[in-house]
């Protein structure tokens, strides 16, 4: 069952109608990402690239006009992908096709719904073009995904309209540590409001929300739930198939892999391992089986901290 | 999960949700669920693992099923997609239905709607459509529970339940009730 806390000013929020049904309900966009769980999403740069990810049994694509690793290259303004190409690629495969808007770029986002992408990723991968918000989800018909580093962060998104949450991890870097990182975070701030829920302290819990700067029925709903009301995949510098297991067995809901797959040397069986991977997580022979398909020479050249020129983490407003 | 704990509730019994991904996790089951997801990436999945076979064999042998949504799909003997046609994908091919893969669209045509459903009473069904498949076609033997202005979204084949909608996603559980009390017999 989906939850449909977070969805404010019900009688405010567009409807859409056709002749069979109405369309864009809160049910019908967190519907969509819950038939994602348990798979892998894949950056693409082509319909080459998209049949692959689609052969080795991506459960989408996101397509973009650079991999995260050749944005942090090539510098400059990062922009969505061109339209024609990712309408190829809706034309061609039949997972579902997502791709990237910049942060707080309504119309960027608006292009995107026009040509009917199955969901939007508003993505600190490209280049911000809001300092003060990001893109307020609830007037699109076509859901929305977010990263988050923190509880706080994945709330501020949920509210204003985003139908699923990713932890943003450092994208292009092929080091899962910053995924790690953020999705431990958002546990351990869960567990907290969990307690406090647990106790009856509501007001702490609004001190929380408060602090966290969302609405205390939010807040008190993911207590309840003890989850976050959307679901929560990791994302952001994941490049084997253990690393994919590692972020499952933390609690992910699925994985999104940019850089990982097309900038290695073994896209095809990385893919496929990967995908293998998140399913059998919790079972550690299966998961070693496919690492085996892999070789660790072939693994994307990792980016260190240190000589990076920006953490893609950082950008966009809070 | 939560769907068949809420079914079990209704019906006063109590049940072990557990999840199949292994051959092995088959036996003993009262009865198996297909949910929603990506057919085409369930299928590859249960084919390495030979559950696909299986399963095939199970369900053949009277073993109770519920496919919804990506699960009709598995479930069916033809499938094709709306925009990309005829594509390879492992099937069960134990329900006697050609569906057609994404029949309403894309994500931002999927919608929700009241449905008539007789075998659940006069009240109406809330069906939650994602870029669902629809039924075409149904071989004899083939009951037809619901259907909409477009075709068949509903059916019932002896051990089978396949639905175009997702019933794991609405708080409903009176499908999920029929198929326990009505096809499983518990």
């Amino acid at each position: 069952m989906v939850s449909i806390i977070g969805y404010p000013f019900s009688e405010r929020v567009p409807e859409w109608r056709n002749g069979v049904g109405v369309q864009g309900t809160v049910l019908v966009k967190r519907g969509f990402a819950h038939m994602l769980k348990h798979g892998v999403v894949m950056d693409v740069t082509n319909v080459e690239q998209a049949q692959i990810a689609e052969d080795a049994g991506a459960v989408a694509v996101m397509v973009l006009d650079k991999l995260p690793y050749d944005v942090r290259k090539a510098g400059g303004v990062a922009r969505t992908a061109s339209l024609r190409i990712i309408e190829d690629v809706m034309d061609h495969i039949t997972i579902p096709v997502m791709a990237k808007c910049r942060i707080g770029h309504t119309y960027e986002a608006e292009v995107l719904q026009a040509i009917g992408v199955d969901m939007i990723d508003e993505s600190e991968v490209l280049t911000p073009a809001d300092d003060q918000r990001h893109i307020w989800k609830w007037s699109f018909k076509t859901p929305f995904v977010n990263g988050a580093r923190s509880l706080g962060e994945a709330l501020r998104r949920i509210e204003e309209g985003a139908a699923m949450i990713r932890t943003k991890g450092e994208p292009g870097t092929g080091n899962v540590a910053e995924a790690v990182k953020h999705f431990r975070l958002i546990k351990k701030e869960l567990a907290d409001v969990r307690a406090l829920y647990l106790e009856g302290d509501y007001q702490e819990l609004m001190l929380r929300a408060r602090e966290m700067q969302v609405s205390l029925e939010l807040v008190v709903e993911t207590a309840r739930l003890n989850r976050l009301p959307v679901v929560n995949f990791a994302a952001g510098g994941i490049a084997t198939p253990a690393d994919a297991a590692e972020m499952m067995k933390l609690g992910a809901d699925g994985i999104f892999v940019g850089s990982g797959i097309f900038k290695s040397r073994d896209p095809f069986e990385r893919a496929r391992a990967i995908v293998e991977a998140t399913s059998f997580y919790d079972e550690p022979e299966v998961v070693a089986e496919v690492q085996k398909s892999v070789d660790e020479t072939k693994s994307m050249e990792g980016l260190d901290e240190n000589t990076m020129v920006f953490k893609m983490q950082e950008r966009g407003p809070n | 999960m939560e769907a068949w704990e809420r079914a079990a509730d209704v019906l006063g019994i109590q049940a072990d949700v557990v999840i199949v991904k292994q051959p092995n996790q088959l036996e003993g089951l009262t009865a198996i669920s297909i949910p929603g997801g990506e057919s085409t990436v369930i299928g590859n999945l249960a084919e390495n693992s030979k559950l696909l076979e299986k399963l095939k064999e199970g369900v053949l042998n009277g073993l109770p099923a519920l496919g919804t949504c990506a699960g009709m799909i598995l479930l069916s003997k033809k499938s094709r997609d709306s925009v990309v046609g005829e594509k390879k994908q492992p099937l069960l091919g134990v329900l006697d239905v050609d569906v057609e893969r994404n029949h309403f669209g894309r994500q931002p045509d999927s919608f929700e709607r009241d449905l008539s459903i007789p075998v659940l009473g006069e009240k109406p069904y809330r069906g939650v459509f994602i870029r669902a498949p629809i039924i075409k076609q149904v071989g004899q033997g083939v009951e037809v529970l619901a259907k909409i202005e477009e075709g068949i979204v509903a059916v019932r084949q002896a051990n089978i339940v396949a639905t175009s909608f997702h019933p794991e996603l609405s708080d409903d559980p009176r499908l999920h009730v029929y198929f326990l009390k009505q096809v499983a017999n518990v």
